[in-house]
């Protein structure tokens, strides 16, 4: 019912057409470089970062936003909120960040604030016009972390393009995430180089014109 | 554990119960998919109770899907699924202290399991 009129009134109002900001969310399990990909976008067209990225897991542990970001991409023009979430996970163990130099307060704290991370994440779900899922091109796709954040947007009819992330390194493989989710348009990336983003910026702007 | 342990429960409930027996040790093989948003509130659900030594949960749904049906045995199975409100498919959620990885590709699943600090399939 509700989904079905999510679509009815984005087919009559079309295309976000009566809003002034798209609500671009970034979502993914840990590490996949959702961070690295939004500052990427703010780089390319603010000319600046706006969250941090690191190799340690759950950096980002609060939803940033960063607003008004317009893109330009053919000739046209779409003003973007970007909404940078968490990395959504099953499990969090507080001895994982120890490997990452930390204390064990300081470890344990992170991982407090890691699963609060998640919650904020999931809970963002219902508050974005469409979702940028990032992937890491060199894991498995077909972890259920990745199935249950695809399951949810298709459930909420929110558009979604997969972004196969670190498609640099040698062990990506973009036609191994097309072939787990052939329903969505994916397209592979280095967000960390800035490799394929005139695609991407395309692929974005036929995410939102659907 | 059958679907019918499941069927007259509400989201919520599903998921205190499915918590309740992982939070003991146990590893659940349930009888149909969640659904993707009982999926997410599962996740949500789990790290509210994370502590250091309930790590969280490992998770993985299973589309079963037998060998092609004639369009009427499929129209069968969906109606019987309707009324019984039963789903096609397994889930199988175990703790994290404990699986350590169910692995998924289309062809089979794994489930990696923690046994002083040697890993058994």
């Amino acid at each position: 019912m509700i989904k079905g009129l999510g679509s009815f009134f984005r087919g009559i109002f079309g295309a976000f057409g009566s809003k002034k900001r798209v609500k671009l969310g970034f979502y993914g399990p840990p590490n996949a470089g959702k961070s690295s990909l939004a500052n990427r976008i703010a780089k390319d067209w603010l000319g600046e970062e706006f969250t941090t990225a690191s190799a340690i897991p759950h950096e980002t542990r609060e939803v940033i936003i960063k607003e008004k970001v317009t893109i330009k991409s053919k000739g046209k023009e779409l003003t973007f909120n970007l909404v940078d979430t968490p990395g959504i996970a099953t499990k969090i163990d507080y001895e994982d960040f120890i490997k990452h130099k930390m204390n064990a307060k300081e470890a344990k704290d992170r991982a407090k604030e890691a699963t609060k991370g998640v919650i904020e994440a999931i809970k963002w779900l219902d508050q974005v016009d469409c979702v940028l899922v990032v992937l890491d091109s060199t894991q498995n796709p077909y972890s259920q972390v990745n199935i249950t954040i695809i399951g949810n947007l298709a459930a909420r009819d929110i558009p979604v393009l997969i972004v196969a992330n670190k498609s640099d390194l040698r062990k990506a493989d973009i036609k191994r995430v097309e072939a787990a989710f052939p329903q969505y348009p994916t397209i592979g990336v280095s967000a960390l180089k800035g490799t394929n983003m005139d695609e991407f910026y395309e692929q974005l702007f036929k995410l939102v014109k659907r | 554990m059958p679907h019918h342990e499941f069927a007259q429960l509400s989201m919520s409930e599903k998921i205190s119960k499915i918590l309740k027996y992982v939070k003991e040790g146990n590893i659940l093989l349930i009888e149909g998919r969640l659904d993707p948003l009982e999926e997410s509130e599962l996740i949500k659900r789990t790290m509210e109770i994370i502590t250091k030594d309930f790590k969280g949960v490992e998770i993985a749904s299973i589309d079963y899907s037998p060998k092609k049906n004639s369009l009427f045995e499929k129209i069968k199975k969906d109606l019987g699924n309707f009324l019984l409100k039963r789903r096609p498919g397994l889930t199988i959620v175990g703790p994290a202290t404990i699986v350590k990885e169910i692995r998924k590709d289309p062809k089979r699943i794994e489930l990696l399991t923690m046994d002083n600090k040697k890993n058994k399939r």
